[in-house]
């Protein structure tokens, strides 16, 4: 009884840029079949009026005061790019655009 | 149009002209405008937001999208985005949450946009945009929520910077994280052939709302208004919508208009043809004004939104929300009506004002004394015609409201005419100072001492020995002609409602 298929696991994979090895989504459509299932019956107890929980704790309105603070310094920004030129990150060539 | 080689051209049959195709197809719009907020911070960060700092100097592990870094949201960008709301009739939502939507491209650096997805914080608006003819259209919005910009691609290499052909891209993230909200319309039906007007309209009365509300520089040129225009075209008002393109990033009010009527133009075309039009995202040229194809991802539209795990619900009070209300200013629509009835310019004379962006400079020259009449005719007249001259805008002359307010002042008190205000004018702008500088150092003040205008009166009368008799036999037309003499010899700075007094006078003494 998968839900998942073979094609959806490589899909999702593909989207979130996972290099997946056919071994891999085989195991993947079988567990994810069992994520699926088991929100299937949490679905099943949920009733329209208990609303959806995107956070466990209950709180709302968590505001920061629009104050700046000293920004990371260039350097240390930079420093985690793989390549770098006039203070920017280098990046290569972006593909199947336009 | 080009002679650039593009594979699309060869299949695109040529574009229909303009009103051709609006009397044969219903054109239905729907607009995506982006703000930045003027927040002196990011979204869910504390870096400095500032135009024109270096690359890279205003960031934080938060908009780099370090491990571990955890976002809290701006209180002040919230505001900002009920303030909008508000201001377009929107309702406010109770409770919101933001979402992830998920992408990969190198100027969203976490690999995902915080945005909202099912639950903006604002929903169900409108806004009446106004025509420069007057006519009103009524553009109602969807939504408005709020959302984070991404950081700026330059591309190396290939042509003219556009990512075609680039060999490399650099990118700087000083923009990811500065907050924005997107506004969104419903279709926006019935604007007919006026469609590209109505573009125009709506995104410029956006703007001014968001300057007058004061939450972002909104300054198209820098890129703090960006829009993007969604048209389709059905043969008829009646008929299902058709199926429509979205062309992104169009950055100036021309532009929009121009967008619009070259997808009108083009799809009228493809639909003529018996072809079918794309779904797809285009761009803009501002060279010539045409659009072309943009990027076709098979999987571009599964965002795999899901709501932010690291944010908590904004959830406005509703008191909060009437404080907000309490507090926004006249919007601009408001204000114009106001001055309108308040001037009481006729409507074709308030949409000259209106459209010549002279509404300011007028209310202020009124608050300087003037009259709204006087102040209008300055503004709208002498004024306008150098500016035209110069070919700058009105407010780029330079005088100031205050100097026109004194020059007619000036006026009022008889102590220069308006043949005279003229030549102060000339002073003020050639920066000789404040009207009554100029009127001082140039000797323009009416001569109002009697004795010089007598002297000057009695050589005119006597060199007119017919007129003077004309007129004592009881016809007094031809008395403009001594007037005028006198006008000429006291070189225009009589007063010459005195001189005929005097005149008058003195013939029939």
């Amino acid at each position: 009884m998968s839900t998942i298929s073979r094609d959806e696991v490589a899909r999702v994979a593909a989207l979130a840029r996972i290099d997946l090895r056919e071994d891999e989504v085989d195991r993947l459509a079988g567990e994810l079949d069992v994520i699926v299932d088991s929100i299937a019956r949490v679905n099943e107890v949920a009733t329209p009026d208990v609303p959806a929980t995107s956070h466990p704790l209950p709180m709302t309105n968590v505001f920061r005061e629009d104050v700046p603070v000293p920004a990371l310094p260039v350097a240390d920004v930079l420093a985690a790019a793989p390549d770098a030129q006039d203070g920017r990150f280098a990046v290569p060539q972006i593909l199947g655009e336009e | 149009m080009t002679t650039q080689s593009t594979t699309t051209t060869a299949s695109t049959p040529r574009l229909v002209p303009y009103d051709d195709a609006v009397r044969r197809y219903d054109p239905v719009l729907g607009i995506e405008v982006h703000v930045e907020l003027g927040t002196r911070t990011k979204m869910f960060c504390a870096a400095e937001v500032s135009f024109g700092a270096d690359p890279n100097t205003q960031t934080t592990p938060v908009s780099l999208g370090l491990p571990g870094a955890l976002p809290v949201v701006n209180g002040t960008a919230v505001e900002y985005a009920i303030r909008i709301g508000l201001a377009l009739n929107c309702q406010i939502a109770e409770s919101c949450r933001f979402a992830r939507k998920n992408y990969f491209y190198p100027d969203v650096p976490k690999n995902f946009q915080t945005s909202q997805y099912d639950e903006p914080i604002a929903f169900d608006g409108w806004l009446d945009v106004e025509l420069e003819d007057g006519t009103v259209h009524r553009v109602e919005i969807e939504r408005a929520h709020m959302e984070e910009d991404a950081g700026k691609n330059t591309h190396v290499g290939g042509s003219a910077g556009r990512i075609h052909g680039a060999e490399y891209s650099l990118v700087d993230y000083n923009r990811a994280g500065i907050p924005l909200v997107e506004i969104v319309t419903r279709p926006i039906e019935g604007a007919g052939e006026r469609a590209p007007e109505v573009a125009r309209a709506y995104v410029q009365a956006l703007r001014d709302i968001f300057r007058v509300l004061d939450v972002s520089e909104a300054r198209m040129e820098r890129g703090n208004v960006r829009a993007d225009v969604n048209l389709s075209l059905r043969p008829t008002p009646e008929s299902p919508l058709g199926t429509r393109t979205e062309t992104k990033n169009v950055n100036s009010f021309r532009s929009v208009e121009r967008a619009v009527r070259y997808e009108v133009s083009r799809q009228a075309a493809i639909l003529d043809a018996g072809q079918t039009v794309i779904q797809e995202t285009r761009h803009f040229h501002e060279e010539d004004g045409s659009t072309s194809p943009g990027r076709v991802k098979s999987d571009a539209e599964d965002y795999r939104y899901f709501p932010e795990p690291d944010l908590v619900p904004v959830a406005p009070s509703r008191e909060w929300v009437e404080e907000i209300r309490a507090t926004l200013p006249e919007l601009p629509q408001a204000r114009r009506r106001r001055l309108h009835d308040e001037w009481g310019f006729a409507d074709a004379e308030m949409r000259d004002v209106v459209n010549a962006g002279a509404l300011d400079l007028i209310e202020s020259t009124v608050a300087a004394g003037a009259t709204a009449a006087a102040a209008r005719k300055w503004w709208m007249g002498e004024l306008a015609r150098r500016a035209k001259q110069d070919e700058v805008e009105l407010a780029e002359l330079a005088i100031t409201p205050g100097q026109i307010g004194e020059l007619q002042q000036l006026v009022d008190a008889g102590r220069i005419n308006d043949k005279i205000a003229r030549q102060v004018l000339d002073g003020v702008l050639a920066g000789e100072g404040d009207p009554e500088q100029v009127v001082v150092a140039r000797g323009l003040e009416i001569v109002s001492d009697d004795g010089p205008l007598l002297a000057a009166i009695d050589e005119a009368l006597a060199a007119q020995p017919d007129i003077v008799a004309k007129v004592r036999a009881g016809n007094q037309g031809p008395v403009g002609a001594i007037i005028g003499a006198v006008m000429k010899t006291t070189r225009g700075q009589a007063d010459a409602k005195r001189v005929r007094e005097l005149v008058l006078e003195r013939i029939g003494g």
